[in-house]
């Protein structure tokens, strides 16, 4: 067996780092993050988000501010959803896209006021998207990166809201999916948001560095009641895929547009001129040649990220790739050639010299029954 | 099983020689490393191996990990039970969660690999230079 590596000192560490240890959390290199991979295990994890309530330390995600009388003007350019059908506490999925139509990388767009957003972008991106952002935002708005001051907590699964009645005051049940207020937790100050990247009912909490530990340590011995658990990267890399939400860096990057993306949703060409689009208008006149597709493995053995893929129309790569807990196979993504998206259609991916039998499938993998409205 | 008749490879497999048979498996650190494994993939019965060579893989849901043959020999038995319940690889690696069984070509090498002490030291030096 080649054993994995362990995660280098030189990593950025978030304010939960030390309880993480505590809790016996197995550590990796996460996009320059020494992370928890697992606590438990990603089986268990995954099935506590599935049918209790899971905690996960997500603080290495970057806060972009963006404000001034100009920001929403800004932000309508930089990005290709239509920031102005924000309402003051909504939040909107959406992306930084190159001229190129590929994206820089995918966000979400807190609105607090119409002179006031907040964009939370992927951690190993932060830099990169503000330096980006920033060159290409002109007039009354100000960038400002707040990942430092920001810590974010995770509490997700069916009974992430029975925990948060307990905690946070208001209490957020009331919250709609995509809504945001400012909340006290525990008695912090922190701003409380109902998304995820889980596919399951749960908060976001976004608080001070320094108020993080004891609203972790909270959230645990609070959520006993319910069950609650310690989640890693792992677990949450299972339960996103199996709601196919796209990971930056596997399934989404700078050479993969929204249309490809199967996220056609998030540009709205009708709301007048932003970066990307006349690639993206040109693209979709000239057909979009690949999809992003779900799969699952017809043969045992898991086609993981980077593996190529054979089609009756063409070559193609597998983005992501697991084993999903819930249905008990190894499921998974893949850009494919259009003419070979549908579903039901038959491929076969090469797993390490092997020819491994795929089929596409609808996605996503898990959708929970009980609906948030 | 105790590990005290076990002998080991640096990359963590384990060999039980009894009379011409040697029963392959992974250690207790190696299953820990992996975390819950999911898959197993092993050879047909008749394979044979020299010393050192793949003789399938062992993935967990983060990473897939190839397993290499600890003695020179013939497949004799699989272990269609793990296969078919690759949990049991992390809950009894040296005991029910055994890989192979090989009809040893030579009785010469099991002397070359490590000892438990020998072994537990040498994870001990792995995990000191990370």
């Amino acid at each position: 067996m080649t054993a994995p590596a362990a995660a280098p000192s030189t990593l950025k560490r978030t304010p939960l780092y030390e309880l993480h240890r505590e809790l016996g959390a197995k550590l990796i290199d996460f996009g320059g993050w020494e992370m928890p991979v697992q606590y438990a295990g990603i089986l268990e994890e995954h099935r506590a988000v599935r049918e209790r309530v899971g905690l996960f330390d997500v603080s290495h995600m970057g806060e972009l501010e963006f404000s001034g009388s100009e920001a929403l003007a800004a932000l309508q350019r930089l990005t290709p959803n239509d920031v102005g059908r924000l309402a003051d506490g909504r939040i909107q999925y959406s992306a930084f896209l190159t001229e190129r139509g590929t994206f820089v990388d995918d966000l979400l767009v807190y609105r607090k006021a119409a002179d006031s957003y907040l964009v939370v972008v992927n951690a190993s991106n932060t830099p990169k998207d503000f330096g980006w952002a920033r060159e290409r935002s002109r007039g009354e708005v100000r960038v400002e990166d707040r990942s430092d001051e920001t810590a974010l907590i995770a509490v997700q699964g069916p009974r992430a809201a029975a925990l948060m009645a307990r905690v946070a005051v208001p209490d957020p049940v009331d919250l709609p999916y995509y809504g945001f207020r400012d909340t006290s937790v525990g008695g912090a100050p922190t701003l409380v948001s109902r998304t995820g990247y889980t596919g399951e009912d749960g908060f976001e909490i976004y608080c001070r560095p320094e108020d993080a530990e004891r609203l972790f340590r909270a959230l645990l011995s609070e959520g006993e009641p319910e069950g609650v658990a310690p989640c890693g990267l792992g677990a949450r890399d299972t339960l996103r895929l199996e709601a196919k939400m796209a990971l930056y860096g596997n399934d989404i990057d700078d050479t993969v547009t929204p249309w490809e993306a199967d996220l056609g949703w998030i540009v709205r060409m009708e709301k007048g001129e932003f970066i990307g689009r006349d690639a993206l208008a040109a693209q979709k006149a000239s057909g979009v040649p690949r999809k992003l597709v779900g799969f699952e493995m017809v043969d045992r053995g898991i086609a993981r990220h980077g593996y190529s893929a054979r089609t009756a129309a063409g070559g193609g790569v597998v983005t992501s790739g697991t084993h999903s807990p819930t249905l008990g196979k190894p499921i998974g993504l893949a850009l494919l050639p259009r003419a070979a998206a549908a579903v039901g259609t038959d491929f076969s991916v090469d797993i390490r010299g092997r020819d491994g039998s795929a089929r596409v499938v609808k996605t996503p993998f898990y959708k929970r029954s009980d609906a948030h409205p | 099983m105790s590990a005290e008749e076990l002998r080991f490879t640096q990359s963590h497999e384990w060999v039980r020689v009894d009379g011409d048979i040697g029963t392959v498996g992974i250690t207790e650190h190696a299953q820990k490393q992996l975390g819950e494994i999911v898959y197993l993939e092993l050879p047909e019965v008749g394979h044979v191996y020299n010393a050192g060579d793949e003789f399938g893989t062992v993935e967990s849901v983060k990473a897939v990990s190839e397993l290499f043959t600890p003695v020179s020999g013939e497949v004799a038995e699989v272990n269609k039970g793990a296969i078919a319940e690759p949990g049991i690889i992390n809950d009894d690696p040296f005991g029910d969660g055994w890989l192979i069984r090989l009809k040893l070509s030579t009785d010469q090498e099991v002397a070359q690999l490590m000892s438990a002490e020998d072994y537990a030291r040498f994870v001990r030096e792995e995990e000191q230079e990370t």
